[in-house]
């Protein structure tokens, strides 16, 4: 059995995430830290390192689907695999995201802080119950966005884990594929220079006796 | 040291989500890049782990080619 490292454990702070969420939802904020952080780390030459390891979200659907069993563990249909799916869930959700920091900037422009959640895009939760006066209008709105967005992605991630396998979310995450692009526009070439294109088989280029 | 008779093949739809790498008991697979797993053909041991627990279900067990 492999050696435990401390990022092992990261699927504490994603529950921490969500229940300082619920508590207060200026938390919400700290998401930008599971936003950021793979990017960053794509981008200045650590690969999908993030997805591979410091991800709490995937190793939280990896115990709940994993050791609790809460998962079919059936393979994800096809749909859901495919480029043209994982490239436009990756669209549809950024254009979600912008339409969220758009409410954002309308509220640093003036017009009234709206305190709901928004779940799946359609669904408005009442979210009254955490005091904001503290900091601006335009900061809460926007504590108020990001969790909606966090919280869509984590219910999505729950039923695709309870249908298919349990880290099936990871297919289609749009920050695996947003990193996964990145790697390829980075080291496209040298990717090819090791032995193979994206046209190949990655597993092994040898004739395998079929 | 006899070769188990299969091996674990990834195609190109693979996300690198490192699944199969961190179920991997032989150290076989590895994220190459960010762009894709790749596996060590000659350590995996053809358990078919990294397959079950592939998300994307781009992993197929593969006959080794008979030596003459």
């Amino acid at each position: 059995m492999k050696k435990k490292k401390w990022y092992d454990y990261l699927w504490i702070a994603e529950l921490l995430y969500l229940a300082l969420g619920l508590t207060n939802i200026l938390f919400a904020w700290l998401g930008m830290l599971f936003f950021s952080i793979p990017l960053l780390i794509s981008l200045f030459g650590g690969g999908k390192a993030y997805c591979n390891r410091y991800c709490g979200r995937g190793q939280l659907i990896g115990i709940l689907g994993g050791k609790l069993k809460l998962s079919r563990n059936a393979p994800p249909p096809k749909f859901l695999r495919s480029r043209w799916f994982r490239y436009g869930f990756l669209a549809f959700f950024m254009s979600m995201f912008f339409l969220m920091l758009f409410s954002t900037y309308q509220v640093f422009a003036g017009a009234p802080l709206q305190e709901t959640v928004t779940l799946l895009w359609v669904f408005k939760l009442p979210w009254q119950w955490t005091q904001v006066d503290m900091v601006a209008p335009w900061f809460a709105q926007f504590a108020f966005g990001f969790f909606g967005v966090m919280l869509t992605s984590t219910v999505l991630e729950l039923i695709t884990m309870v249908l298919f396998r349990p880290k099936s979310w990871c297919v289609y995450c749009p920050m695996g594929t947003m990193t996964q692009g990145i790697c390829k526009l980075k080291h496209g070439k040298e990717f090819k220079a090791y032995g193979r294109t994206s046209q190949d088989d990655c597993g092994a280029s040898e004739a395998s006796g079929q | 040291m006899k070769q188990s008779p299969q091996f674990a093949q990834i195609n190109r739809e693979c996300v690198a989500c490192g699944c199969c790498e961190a179920v991997c008991p032989k150290d076989a697979v590895h994220i190459i890049l960010g762009i894709t797993a790749q596996v060590d053909k000659e350590k995996c041991v053809g358990c078919r782990k990294c397959a079950k627990e592939c998300p994307a279900d781009v992993i197929t067990m593969v006959q080794r080619r008979a030596v003459v």
